[in-house]
């Protein structure tokens, strides 16, 4: 099993790099991912990462887009409630770089 | 892993030419992009299977069981005995040809290893080596070969390569089911640990929570009142469907993409709309909650044991019988195997639509429809009220879904729905269609995202079809019934035919259908302006 080294820690990770334990997740390893994925967390990187970790702790999934899209909407106001908007702050797409980055694993199946 | 980056015009530069070494000489190279990750021993756990270990597909040690060879063969000896198909596919193919050009996976790579022929003889060669009288004495002249770690590696590399949609036994003269065959190659696969993790992640999570993405009773019902907020949005009606309801006359199953991925996720809310608009009396279930099944992809066991529950339900709920999304291989579990595997279900009664009082005579054993036939006939019937114009800016085609069309024979239904409520369609190439359908290039579990060179290459087919009635007819909607091709052809598309989206049927239905109490519609399900209402929002 692949692992990233991170505090003096070795953190286990998927083949692309996802965490695989949840546990392992703290806001400096989320820092610590984005930068790996070329991306500097703002407030608002992070109203996206925060709202997914809570859907996930009461769901056990990473939210559907179209659920992520409303829910930001409705907390940061109409004009960023769009798929577009969550593209420029993750352009690796919402769904993989951002769950990366909140330490939730990929959903599997037919999606 | 680097990145897959290949632009169209670079990948559909395909050679053809075979290499100068003979087949059994050229030994396998597991390329990055083009396979799967190993599966987790802990998923693997979870169900029983043996051998779970960490391992990955590009190193040199697989770290297989110690006695691995003996174990393999004994089982090779069990499923020879066991199923008769194998034993007949393994003797009879007189090496004609006629499949050769026919797979999606050779047309889009070339690899003469993705002929079915070939592809088979990987493991006929195998076999004659071991189970026949003329390949143990005249070896290598009888087409025979030892097992080794290398042959072990090229099963994995190409029955991994092969989606099992059998498209060259349309073409086989004695009707070899190549399907079979990698069933069998991924059986013996599997069972030294050797499964890839996009198949056994959603194994376990269908075994322990019912349904392959791993939904909870209370996200499946989170998901669909979500979807309920946008149709009253849409239409001005609250919907209120009921779950795991005892005394339902019928009870739904549909693949759990459906609830949670898009654009599968409108064609739920076409199903929520149109029972909704036929008063139906039935249920959705939190525990039979996936039509899809996975378990197919490692063993016949596996499977039967997944697909337990949909009859268990039906009992628990007492249900007269039971209605199927739009859902590809679970059709042909459910068509071709599921009365065997686990009924008889007498449970049920013979399907009968309390709408229109068709009797599903084809459906009297297994107790399931297909929710096309199921619309096609209310269509039929007249019991719908529909205004296609609202579908004006579609000009649509359809995909037949392997496993619906060569499975199961459903080739009329779904494009009699889609002819009810589009006005413009179109359909592809003769060659492409029906019987003889193109694969999306990414089904039995194909569908990750690290092997997209793969998947991409094996979509080519279906996508240069799709391309035609697109440069022809300015087809921009690709329709189809199943879960896999929703989420599969939306990426080949964006790859190959930019400026096409894929749909299921029921999401047009749902956007067609009149609904008693409805207000003015303005925008369809994916809430975009519908046609001449751009300005109403």
């Amino acid at each position: 099993m692949p692992t990233m080294d991170f505090q003096g820690k070795q953190i286990e990770i998927d083949e692309d790099g996802y965490i695989v334990n949840l546990d392992d997740w703290t806001k400096e390893l989320a820092d610590h991912i984005a930068k790996i994925e070329g991306i500097d967390m703002t407030e608002s990187h992070w109203e996206v990462v925060n709202f997914l970790r809570d859907y996930y702790q009461k769901y056990q999934i990473a939210p559907m887009i179209k659920i992520l899209v409303k829910e930001i909407g409705k907390v940061m106001g109409p004009e960023k409630g769009n798929t577009k908007y969550l593209y420029e702050l993750y352009p690796g797409g919402p769904a993989k770089q951002a769950c990366k980055i909140a330490g939730l694993p990929k959903p599997t199946g037919c999606v | 892993m680097a990145k897959f980056t290949a632009k169209p015009d670079e990948l559909s530069k395909i050679d053809f030419t075979p290499p100068r070494t003979r087949w059994m000489e050229t030994p396998v190279e597991i390329r990055e992009h083009m396979f799967c990750h190993a599966a987790k021993p802990k998923e693997l756990d979870v169900v029983g299977f043996p051998n779970g270990h960490e391992w990955r597909p590009q190193d040199e040690d697989w770290k297989l069981p110690e006695n691995w060879e003996r174990m393999l063969l004994e089982k090779m000896s069990d499923l020879l005995g066991k199923y008769r198909s194998f034993k007949v596919f393994m003797d009879i193919c007189v090496r004609c040809g006629a499949c050769a050009d026919k797979c999606h996976f050779f047309i889009g790579t070339g690899d003469p290893k993705n002929m079915p022929v070939l592809r088979a003889e990987l493991m006929r060669s195998v076999y004659r080596k071991n189970f026949t009288a003329a390949g143990k004495i005249l070896r290598k002249i009888a087409g025979a070969r030892d097992l080794t770690v290398n042959v072990l590696k090229e099963w994995w590399y190409y029955f991994y390569q092969c989606t099992e949609c059998r498209r060259c036994s349309v073409f086989c003269p004695y009707g070899i089911d190549q399907a079979e065959i990698t069933m069998m190659g991924r059986e013996l696969t599997n069972l030294l640990g050797l499964n890839i993790g996009w198949i056994a992640g959603p194994v376990a999570a269908c075994y322990m929570k019912g349904n392959h993405l791993g939904l909870e009773p209370h996200t499946i019902t989170s998901s669909v009142e979500f979807f309920l907020d946008d149709i009253e949005t849409i239409t001005g009606i609250r919907i209120n469907p009921s779950f795991n309801r005892k005394g339902a006359e019928i009870l739904f199953v549909t693949p759990s993409g459906d609830l949670f991925a898009n654009p599968g996720t409108y064609t739920a809310m076409g199903y929520l709309m149109l029972f909704h608009e036929l008063g139906l009396d039935y249920t959705w279930s939190t525990y039979a909650s996936e039509g899809g099944n996975f378990g197919f992809f490692t063993t016949n066991e596996m499977a039967k044991r997944l697909n337990s529950k949909i009859y268990a339900e039906a009992k628990r709920l007492g249900v007269k019988w039971v209605l199927g999304g739009e859902c590809g291989h679970m059709w042909r579990v459910l068509h071709q195997y599921m009365d065997t595997w686990n009924g008889p279900a007498d449970f049920l009664e013979v399907p009968k639509s309390p709408i229109t009082g068709t009797v599903f005579e084809n459906a009297k054993s297994t107790k399931m429809v297909h929710i096309t036939e199921f619309t096609a006939d209310l269509i039929k019937n007249g019991k719908l009220k529909l205004d296609p114009s609202r579908n004006d800016h579609l000009k649509v085609t359809f995909h037949d879904s392997c496993n619906t069309a060569r499975g199961m024979g459903i080739f009329e239904e779904p494009r009699y729905v889609i002819k009810n409520v589009c006005k413009h369609f179109y359909e592809m190439p003769e060659d492409t269609i029906r019987e003889k359908t193109f694969c999306c290039g990414s089904g039995t579990g194909l569908n990750a995202s690290e092997n997209m060179e793969l998947r991409l290459r094996g979509g080519f087919a279906r996508a240069n079809a799709v391309r035609f009635v697109h440069e022809h007819y300015g087809v921009n909607m690709l329709a189809n019934v199943c879960a896999i091709d929703r989420a599969t052809l939306s990426t080949s598309m964006d790859y190959w035919v930019p400026g096409v989206g894929v749909t299921g049927v029921h999401e047009l239905v749902g956007n067609a259908l009149i609904m008693k109490g409805e207000k003015e519609r303005t925008i369809d399900l994916r809430m975009e302006p519908l046609p001449g209402k751009e300005g109403a929002q």
